[in-house]
């Protein structure tokens, strides 16, 4: 019989309808998978009784002729996912212990459909990270290696590529901020997929920064995103910054013809000391768009080197509010001291709480909107944010797609640049600027560097074409033809 | 622009009830000088006459109905409290 | 009254004053969710997970509460601004589940308006209004239920209410609770807001500084979550004069946040100036703007009854009701609704027009209704005789059933016991009578039986007749048409 594991969601699904194989089978082969896979480190919480559960349940739905594209599919949830009765923390500290009452809008849509779950995924401590290290769980391992050494799978979605990439999970939600979904992507040979900001509903999605965060997916390949995308996308009345649209049929737009399109090319994007085979791949993708039929055109988007200053000041100052309710009054972890009041309490659980990549961030978010330096900050990052927005609403008046790296470098060693915040901030230097603008963008892999580590292209569309990026990435991910495996060294 | 030093961190720590020992204070204020530094690149962009972004979302607020719709679910409430007792939050007394 | 005077050792102090009132908006459900506002509930029983700020739970807002912030700022004339923003105030406290409360800051829903003072005498002042803007409250603290811990109830938590800042225009503790009086006056009539600050559904925060006359403004203290419009003018007198007496003393104000203590009548430090608050205001990431269409305003406008100083001056004006009758009716939506159902009946029931019946009418209830109710520690919403009932009795006297004496004995009945005047009437057998043949035989009976009191009368002491008319009515018990009686004595009189 076939590894079941390596099957893609569409292929899976496929086999489900057909009744060649139940979801009981596929949901078993997995939990199988998870467990074999626990070195990655991927998996915070296993749900492998719940997940049979909701295979037989999928089972049943299959054999009533009730078939969605994710019937039936074993997924991995990001813990920054509320899912009811089940670990549910951010992977932090401060949420010791707390199992929502509720589900997240995301994860429902998913149930609704029929898809099972496996359990919950290791992530940078309330998605604050590039590289999974700052989970309270501890960090995540790449499937890729650099030879003997371990790399770091990206972050803050990593256990969701590392589940992913390492055959434990068909697909995984996942959520971007200023890359969290394409970065990781890119660091682990899977296909990541940001929606426009209001097409998935953040309802049960522990906040990090409001205007910013938004549900995305991994998967295997680029239909399989449109798969899962489609499931977990569409309006909710529950979230105020959710968008009244129709959800396209996501797997109708993989027509592999982009003929006549426009594709551009950021001029700015030729960041200096990028490493060469990544400026290598760049050209080669253009070159794949070209022979699909595609037009290139050289565009500018002047505000790119401010994306990154903007997104940090933007961002902590968000996060250092919707942090705020981690206090110990109502749910998750309490630190009291002898003798102490209501104050010291704040300050043991949230010193305690939370680990220093969260605090640090908290810090320059309180004082970015302090008296006296919130004109200075956060407002005036408000206002570039508004000239990134209108150079991408600028640059989309000439083309219908914009092709860049994904991120400036392969994965990289645990530790290289932990110590350094701002060494970290530069991974997400392509994928910030579209999380500022609220774009759909995704991550496709499409090579190896010269250390065997993969390498990912990133597609940006317009606000509300996810179609168009998910045309361009199958026609992307067809001519790149990217099929390498990682070595299996954690089985 | 930015020249944090120890007595705001404390302060900022504050503000955050963020609990820093007193060793930890120096290189922080290293840390955020760092981070703040470099963010205040953005001081070289010319942001006269530009409104500061609002929302990514091009749309008005959705207004809900006037409808008692939720509540009613204290045991849902209470159900992650560290401390709950007769059907209120119980935290350390405030001291003033 | 403007001219309010604190006597310092250095001469007069003038007092300035500015509110800030918190009034809980009438809705079914929360501003940001949809649990319930009533109250009295088990604790924590009215809290969804948004209110208990539970990870990942979203506001989305309640359009009743933006419809009663505008119509709220319609009502005092002030500016509508079709585009507002929420704004997060960001601060740590037990009741704060969030860790900041949703408000708005920059760009309020209501801008500027105004609030006509009655300062008796039919003498008013306009006291500005610089705001209203739309903010959940919090929930409760108890210090008191446990030696060292305090017990949070969220029920509260979420509550939408307008936040109405005035100008700073008051210069005496009088003029700050006319102020109040009337804000909640209008709050009533337009049903915004109950207006009931024992339950705290309105408090206010009071602005307290003093200068010497003519000066520029000085230093302000805030007094807050004032809860009775009587312990504000306590507070108000109160701390004005410590001010002037530290400033006297040599020393400087501190501004600061201070509490009121009604059980000693005094104002004292909340908090110390370290813990001085730093709210970091921004825009809240999780709504957009707040935005409507000048067809939402009119509809809202169309949507207001009319307001107490417009119907104080229909009532003085076309009713002929006195100014001082006006203003206390106005004054209490309750007794103005009681007066204006009374009217409506009575002139239904006489078929006679409102306007030759309102004077009477005001009289009645301000004198008879307000004494005994008065008497009886009721108010008039507990008024034991409907404004329907009251109008029957005076339809009574309208139409010569009874006399107006006689009205005050039914009434009296009908307060004891509810019932109405009429069966009163036909009951005790209290019907004037208008018959001339009785009359006449009664007035016969009198003069027959008092010959020596004739006899004076018709030997010129005319003053006499009081004396017949009020042995007629003895006999009658009463129940004479007074005017009759005059009217068929005279001649039998004269002979
Ligand atoms: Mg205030
Ligand atoms: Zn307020």
């Amino acid at each position: 019989m076939t590894d079941l594991t390596k099957l893609s969601i569409a292929e899976a699904r496929d086999l489900l309808k057909k009744g060649d194989i139940t979801s009981r089978e596929l949901t078993e082969a997995h939990i199988a998978s998870v467990d074999a896979a626990d070195a990655l480190n991927a998996y915070i919480a296993k749900t492998p009784e719940l997940a049979m559960e909701m295979a037989d349940r999928a089972d049943e739905k299959i054999k009533a002729g009730d078939h969605k594209g994710m019937t039936g599919i074993p997924v991995g949830i990001k813990d920054l996912f509320a899912t009811k009765g089940v670990h549910t923390q951010a992977c932090s500290h401060i949420l010791d212990g707390f199992k929502p009452e509720y589900e997240s809008t995301v994860t429902q849509n998913l149930w609704d459909d029929g898809a099972v779950m496996l359990g919950k995924l290791n992530m940078d401590e309330f998605a604050m990270g590039s590289s999974n290290e700052t989970s309270f769980y501890g960090p995540v391992k790449n499937p890729w290696r650099r030879g003997d050494t371990d790399t770091v799978p990206g972050g803050s979605s990593g256990g969701s590529v590392a589940s992913v990439a390492g055959f434990a999970a068909m697909g995984a939600t996942a959520s971007d901020t200023g890359g969290s979904i394409r970065q990781p992507a890119s660091f682990t040979g899977t296909f990541g997929f940001k929606p426009t900001y209001g097409r998935c509903s953040r309802y049960g999605m522990v906040a990090f920064a409001s205007s910013l965060d938004q549900a995305g997916t991994i998967t295997r390949d680029v239909r399989d995103g449109a798969i899962m995308m489609e499931s977990i996308s569409g309006f909710d009345a529950k979230d105020s910054t959710s968008v009244d649209m129709p959800v396209p049929n996501f797997e109708a737009a993989l027509t592999g013809d982009i003929r006549g399109m426009k594709i551009g090319i950021p001029q700015e994007y030729h960041l200096a000391g990028m490493p060469g085979e990544i400026e290598a791949l760049w050209h080669q993708g253009i070159e794949w768009m070209k022979a699909a039929g595609a037009e290139i055109v050289d565009i500018n988007l002047p505000h790119t080197k401010y994306a990154l200053p903007t997104y940090y000041i933007v961002a902590p100052a968000e996060a250092s509010s919707n942090l705020a309710r981690y206090d110990g009054v109502r749910y998750g972890l309490r630190e009291t001291v002898e003798g102490g009041g209501l104050v010291d309490m704040y300050e043991a659980t949230r010193a305690a709480g939370f680990g220093d990549e969260v605090k640090r961030r908290i810090m320059i978010g309180t004082y970015v909107l302090s008296a006296g330096y919130y004109d200075a900050y956060y407002l005036k990052a408000q206002k570039v944010r508004q000239l990134i927005a209108n150079d991408f609403k600028m640059a989309f008046e000439k083309v219908d797609a914009i092709l860049t790296p994904t991120a400036p470098s392969a994965a990289f060693a645990p530790g290289e640049k932990s110590d350094d915040p701002i060494a970290m901030y530069l991974n997400d230097v392509f994928t910030v600027p579209a999380s500022l603008a609220g774009l759909p963008g995704s991550s496709v892999p499409v090579g190896l560097d010269a250390n065997g580590l993969p390498l990912g292209l990133q597609i940006l569309g317009k606000p509300w074409d996810e179609e168009t990026v998910f045309k361009v990435s199958g026609v992307m991910e067809e001519a790149a033809n990217f099929t390498a495996k990682p070595a299996e060294w954690w089985r | 622009m930015s020249n944090i030093d120890k007595a705001t961190v404390a302060k900022i720590a504050r503000l955050a009830r963020i609990k820093i020992e007193e060793d930890k204070l120096e290189p922080l204020a290293g840390e955020l000088n760092n981070i703040l530094g470099w963010v205040e690149q953005l001081d070289e962009v010319n942001t006269d006459d530009i409104q500061p972004m609002s929302s990514v979302v091009d749309a008005k607020l959705r207004w809900r109905q006037d409808e008692v719709t939720d509540g009613d679910k204290q045991e849902s409430v209470l159900k992650n409290a560290p401390n709950a007792e007769y059907g209120f939050f119980a935290v350390p007394k405030v001291i003033e | 009254m403007s001219n309010y005077r604190i006597q310092g050792a250095t001469g007069d102090w003038e007092v300035v004053l500015g509110l800030e009132v918190h009034a809980q908006v009438i809705s079914n459900a929360k501003l940001f969710s949809g649990a319930s506002t009533e109250f009295g509930a088990e604790p924590n029983a009215q809290v969804s997970l948004v209110d208990a700020a539970m990870p990942g739970m979203l506001p989305t807002i309640n359009a009743e509460c933006i419809r009663q912030a505008v119509r709220t700022g319609l009502a005092l004339g002030a500016q509508i601004n079709k585009f507002s923003v929420f704004d997060r105030k960001n601060y740590f406290y037990a009741d704060l589940p969030q860790g900041y409360q949703i408000s708005q800051f920059k760009h309020p829903v209501v801008g500027e308006g105004t609030v006509t003072l009655d300062l008796g005498d039919g003498k008013t002042k306009e006291v500005g209004v610089e705001r209203i803007h739309l903010e959940q409250d919090a929930g409760k603290s108890m210090h008191d239920q446990h030696p060292q811990m305090t017990y949070v109830d969220l029920n509260r938590s979420g509550v939408a209410l307008m936040e109405i800042v005035s100008k700073p225009d008051m210069r005496s503790p009088e003029e700050a609770g006319a102020y109040l009086t009337k804000l909640r006056t209008i709050l009533r009539y337009i049903g915004t807001c109950d207006g009931n600050m024992e339950q705290g559904s309105m408090r206010a925060d009071v602005n307290v500084s003093v200068r010497k006359p003519g000066d520029p403004l000085g230093t302000r203290c805030e007094i807050k979550n004032v809860n009775s419009i009587r312990f504000v003018r306590q507070a108000i007198e109160y701390e004005a004069q410590r001010q002037v007496d530290i400033i006297e003393d040599g020393g400087v104000i501190d501004q600061e946040t201070r509490l009121f203590d009604p059980s000693k009548g005094e104002t004292r430090s909340m908090r110390s100036k370290e813990e001085a608050h730093d709210y970091r205001y921004f825009p809240d990431p999780d709504l957009l703007p707040v935005e409507f269409d000048d067809a939402f305003i009119e509809a809202a406008r169309e949507s207001l009854p009319e307001l107490p100083d417009d119907k104080k001056a229909r009532f003085v004006e076309e009713l002929g009701v006195s100014d001082y009758n006006a203003s206390v009716l106005v004054g209490e939506k309750e007794s103005c609704d009681y007066f204006e159902e009374l009217l409506a009946a009575l002139a239904a029931k006489t078929g006679k027009d409102a306007k030759k019946l309102a004077a009477k009418a005001s009289n009645w209830v301000m004198g008879d209704l307000f004494g005994a109710l008065n008497k009886a520690s009721k108010s008039v919403s507990e008024s034991p005789v409907s404004a329907k009932q009251g109008a029957d009795l005076l339809a009574l006297v309208e139409d010569g059933t009874i006399s107006g004496r006689i009205a005050k004995d039914v009434f009296e009945i009908m307060f004891e016991t509810g019932k109405d005047a009429e069966a009163i009437v036909e009951e005790k057998g209290l019907k004037q009578v208008s018959d001339t043949g009785e009359i006449e035989k009664i007035i016969d009976e009198v003069i027959a039986a008092n010959p020596a009191q004739l006899e004076q009368y018709r030997a010129g002491k005319d003053k006499l007749i009081g004396f017949f008319v009020g042995q007629v009515m003895k006999a009658t018990g009463g129940k004479a048409n007074p005017g009759m009686v005059n009217q068929l004595l005279k001649p039998k009189l004269d002979g």
